[in-house]
């Protein structure tokens, strides 16, 4: 089951570049929210200092709580723990290029010393099956390179790999930006079966999809949080003047 | 204008009648095509003929040395060591078996070594000074002469233990290696996608499993092709092991003491003034040679094994 984050006086920067500005945010458990906001306001720099992959860049910094659960993330675990726990999808699908199909949904369990083949084989097939490829792959998972698929299939391969890992958390960095109508699709039917099991956090530009997948909305303007409200609140009477602004097509 | 199309005739269909004049911009695009298709073909042409001229010398140096040494191939070439002077037949097994053994010694230390290195150039050193002055020193390395690799290692190792050793002959083409293997791999692993990286981080996986089981699997067929080329370029190398390995007319396997190696055997049968021993000389050339292309061709099949459906 997945957590509800809790991120109090966020801000993070890169190099001199003030990304974040004082982020106050509750996420509630079990649920899709979007971010929404032109392109360079630090939504994708929002979603990335949730599972501390913002530090993974030498020049990038990250003050403030973020809470999961319990769990303070920048004080009671170290990235690689919260990681386990905060799985990730990119904007760009990122198979493993040498690693069959199995190999690449399997990953984040082998590369992290765990062998018991029973347990990667259903962990596989349930993780396939709840990313809706299994159908498509079952005959050449360990015959077929991950990079040999179509790149919505691979889309739904890396949500695969995210979820074998069984995280409690989802973020999804627009998933679907690089993918045709019909795999995008399929990926937000995807969204919408996955949300009652993992808390799903999508940065997406797409304003149609953030209405259709998520309950809750947040709108991120120049590195500033302007509005967070339940997207039917947010499409429909929007509190803030930019955020009417930019979703009646304004600007951005 | 000068440079204008000569007007093309227009020709005569089959029932005799004219076609009607192309205009100007017509014929403009006709010559512009004719002379795209000339251009064309001249640089395939000329693409062609670098190729021809690059395959010609490994070929004509392949055919030479079996025409010369083949005939001299026999089982006592694999199975004997040299005979005495004015004595006919002998062999150069225990020359074989010095290079494997200083190739060996030489892949074991310079290949981890290099890869090493690779990986803080380009995983961990990024814009630090220390891997400005490891890619320069390696760099700088690279262009030694082998002669003074020789040298150098003869008064680290040789002058020190007072006498020569199959290790220290092993330690100088084992330098020799390590620079190219370092530059490759730091080069190949640059070329492997940040994304790639991230997909790792991003699962929870240590950032030291995701350069050993992401990075440089991703790249490893271009690092196995950088030691490839170091291991052939060092394996005939004579020079550095002149004052190190030294060579030795009998059987040899120890470490600590000198140790023939064909490169050196085929030197020092060359330039003798003995018929037979030019002819094994030959031999043992082609012997090389056909040693570094076997061992180069097995690696890449072993390499190459379980490959993936659409692998890239």
């Amino acid at each position: 089951m997945g957590v509800g984050i809790d991120v109090e006086h966020l801000n993070a920067w890169y190099g001199a570049t003030h990304t974040l500005q004082d982020i106050n945010l509750n996420i509630p458990a079990n649920h899709a929210t979007a971010l929404i906001g032109p392109s360079g306001c630090g939504k994708s720099t929002f979603v990335r200092c949730l599972n501390r992959m913002h530090e993974t860049n030498p020049i990038a910094r990250a003050t403030g709580v973020v809470k999961m659960g319990e769990i303070d993330i920048y004080k009671d675990a170290s990235p690689v723990e919260i990681r386990r726990r905060v799985g990730m999808v990119f904007q760009r699908p990122n198979p493993f290029p040498t690693m069959s199909i199995y190999d690449n949904v399997a990953s984040g369990l082998k590369l992290n010393g765990f062998r018991n083949k029973a347990i990667l084989d259903e962990t596989v097939e349930r993780s396939l099956k709840a990313a809706a490829l299994w159908e498509e792959v079952k005959d050449e998972l360990k015959k077929k390179s991950g990079a040999s698929l179509s790149g919505g299939q691979q889309q739904r391969m890396c949500i695969a790999r995210a979820l074998a890992v069984d995280p409690e958390v989802l973020l999804m960095d627009e998933p679907a930006s690089a993918l045709d109508p019909v795999s995008t699709s399929k990926i937000e039917d995807l969204i919408f079966q996955l949300k009652s099991q993992y808390t799903i956090v999508i940065v997406t530009h797409n304003m149609q999809q953030a209405a259709r997948v998520a309950e809750n909305t947040g709108f991120f303007l120049n590195g500033k949080m302007v509005e967070f409200n339940s997207t039917h609140m947010i499409f429909t009477n929007p509190a803030d003047k930019r955020t009417e602004d930019y979703i009646t097509g304004r600007f951005g | 204008m000068s440079t204008d199309p000569t007007p093309i005739e227009a020709p005569a269909d089959d029932n005799g009648f004219m076609r009607p004049p192309m205009d100007f911009q017509t014929r403009r695009m006709r010559w512009n095509s004719m002379r795209r298709h000339a251009v064309n073909h001249l640089v395939t042409g000329l693409a062609l003929l670098s190729t021809l001229l690059v395959i010609a010398p490994l070929v004509a140096i392949l055919a030479y040395l079996i025409y010369k040494g083949a005939s001299s191939l026999n089982m006592a070439f694999f199975t004997q060591i040299p005979a005495p002077v004015g004595e006919p037949g002998g062999g150069m097994a225990n020359a074989i078996l010095g290079s494997g053994i200083i190739l060996a010694l030489a892949s074991s230390m310079g290949i981890p070594v290099g890869i090493a290195a690779g990986v803080y150039l380009a995983e961990y050193g990024r814009g630090r000074m220390l891997a400005m002055a490891v890619r320069f020193t390696a760099d700088v390395l690279n262009g030694v002469p082998s002669i003074v690799m020789g040298i150098a290692i003869y008064s680290l190792i040789v002058m020190r233990q007072m006498h020569f050793s199959a290790f220290s002959g092993g330690v100088a083409l084992a330098i020799m290696m390590v620079p190219t293997i370092t530059r490759t791999t730091e080069e190949m692993l640059a070329t492997v996608p940040h994304a790639v990286r991230e997909a790792a981080l991003g699962l929870g996986v240590p950032k030291w499993r995701t350069v050993v089981s992401v990075s440089l699997r991703t790249a490893s067929p271009g690092i196995i092709t950088g030691c490839m080329l170091a291991f052939a370029r060092v394996a005939g190398e004579t020079a550095p092991l002149l004052f190190t390995a030294f060579g030795n007319q009998f059987w040899s396997y120890k470490l600590n003491e000198p140790i023939a190696a064909l490169p050196l055997q085929i030197y020092i049968y060359a330039i003798s003034p003995y018929d037979e021993w030019h002819r094994l000389a030959w031999a043992g050339s082609l012997v090389l040679i056909l040693m570094i292309m076997m061992s180069v061709t097995l690696v890449r099949i072993y390499a190459g094994r379980g490959a993936l459906k659409g692998a890239s």
